[in-house]
């Protein structure tokens, strides 16, 4: 068949063959050879990487499952933390309120506290001021008495010794002079009168 | 045998060159390399067929080890591995066989990606720098094997040969529309299909080198025999621009690997998917 062409050309043989007539050494090589390396990939080459495939698919599976339930995990903890963030911010806002609260409320008492010792110092002050002041008009009053009366007997030379006499014109004079019925510069005329 | 990095006859080439028999461009005998054997024995161990014995042994190892001690935290070997597999397994198989039905198909795509790609790349490795796809057994023996897969699969689906046979027509098309649909898809399905196939990568991988040798080669006679700075200027350029072109070709490598493993994995969901 195919060997006709290249007996009739014995002389040359197949370097001068025609490129498209196969050489049959060559195609029994290519067959072996196909042969040998179809062997190989089907029964050890293709069945293990396709395990490894299957292999690496469930632990890339895997791994994924892992991953979020790691993800997860971590997402649940950050909640966690931004609750009690959240719960200790509105707790240190209700001690700063109570604080300021507090601290009001001192000031306010201190304050009432300050204005009710003043007013009572006030008040003592005034009432001791008010004691001397009685006090010192009545010794005044004693005083001008018996200085008007020691005067008004040089002045007038009648000895008034009656106590009670005495007293009833240095009332009455001392009344008049309150009431403002004699004025003190009248009282000079009416003196110099008397 | 020889097994030194120029076949014997480019040697000669460049001995009767020197001769003054002019540059012999690269051309069909390029792509003939033989190891052990004659040059017209059918049974001669070529240098394309030695490399591809060795990329199965490299690949094999390389993913036998890895699958030895997977873990779910890939080592930095495993990661590579896991990016081939990854890219077959997931944008390849899964995205266009459908999450249903992909698992079964997806050693079949590995096998097809590793092994294309692996000796495409080996296309501008420094030291082998031959691509085996460019030898037209390779790609038809892939070819065929995908071929017998997605018909035996359609067949299984589409309960027997005449079920797959009228599965082959899409539903609701008018009658007379049908003998030549049946025709056009029949064509489609049997011969184009395959034919384009295992073409398109061989045909990419021996153009490629082709271009490869025509400018290496080529700006190297002009560099060493050129009579005139010239000559020996535009041999520099020819170089340069076939380091550019390897760069290329590096891209048109992983696409055919790319493509002939996306098109097998189109073809089989054609046979596994219920309509047409």
């Amino acid at each position: 068949m195919v060997l006709a062409p290249v007996k009739a050309a014995e002389d040359v043989g197949w370097p001068e063959a025609l490129p498209l007539l196969p050489h049959p050494a060559e195609i029994v090589i290519g067959i072996i050879a196909f042969g040998i390396l179809y062997w190989i990939f089907s029964r050890k080459v293709v069945p293990r990487m396709e395990a490894m495939y299957e292999e690496r698919a469930a632990a890339i599976e895997g791994g994924m499952a892992q991953a979020e339930q790691a993800q997860a995990e971590a997402r649940a903890a950050l909640e966690k933390y931004n609750a009690q963030l959240a719960e200790a911010r509105t707790e240190a806002n209700e001690i700063r309120e109570s604080a300021r609260e507090q601290g009001a409320s001192i000031v306010a008492e201190m304050r009432s506290q300050a204005q009710s010792e003043a007013s009572r110092i006030t008040e003592s002050a005034q009432r001791q001021v008010e004691a001397e002041r009685q006090q010192a008009v009545v010794q005044l009053r004693q005083e001008v008495g018996s200085l008007s009366t020691s005067l008004a007997s040089k002045i007038v030379g009648e000895s008034l010794e009656d106590e009670v006499r005495q007293k009833g014109i240095v009332d009455r004079f001392l009344a008049e002079l309150e009431t403002g019925e004699v004025t003190p510069e009248k009282v000079a005329p009416a003196g110099r009168e008397t | 045998m020889s097994l030194s990095v120029v076949p014997a006859h480019w040697l000669q080439g460049g001995l009767s060159a020197a001769d003054e028999e002019g540059f012999q461009a690269p051309g069909i005998e390029s792509f003939w390399w033989p190891l052990i054997g004659s040059d017209t024995s059918n049974w001669t161990l070529t240098r394309p067929a030695f490399v591809v014995m060795a990329s199965v042994v490299i690949i094999g190892f390389f993913f036998l080890a890895v699958a030895g001690k997977l873990t779910v935290v890939p080592s930095k070997r495993q990661w590579v591995a896991e990016q081939a597999y990854g890219f077959v397994r997931n944008t390849i198989a899964r995205d266009v066989i459908g999450a249903k039905d992909f698992r079964p198909f997806v050693p079949l795509l590995m096998t097809l990606f590793t092994l294309i790609l692996f000796n495409n790349v080996m296309g501008i490795l420094p030291f082998v720098q031959f691509p085996s796809m460019s030898r037209i057994a390779f790609p038809i023996v892939l070819t065929l094997i995908v071929y017998v897969v997605y018909h035996t699969v359609g067949l299984r689906r589409k309960h027997g040969v005449v079920g797959y046979l009228k599965s082959l027509v899409p539903p609701g098309l008018p009658v007379w529309l049908r003998p030549i649909m049946f025709f056009l898809e029949f064509l489609t399905y049997f011969i184009i299909r395959p034919l384009t196939l295992a073409l398109r990568l061989f045909g990419n991988m021996l153009a490629g080198h082709l271009m490869l040798l025509v400018f290496i080669l080529g700006g190297e006679y002009l560099l060493v025999h050129g009579s005139n700075l010239f000559v020996q200027a535009s041999g520099i350029l020819g170089l340069a621009f076939g380091i550019v072109m390897t760069f290329f070709e590096l891209l048109v490598q992983f696409l055919q690997a790319f493509i002939f493993t996306l098109l097998s994995a189109l073809y089989i969901s054609d046979a596994v998917s219920e309509e047409h």
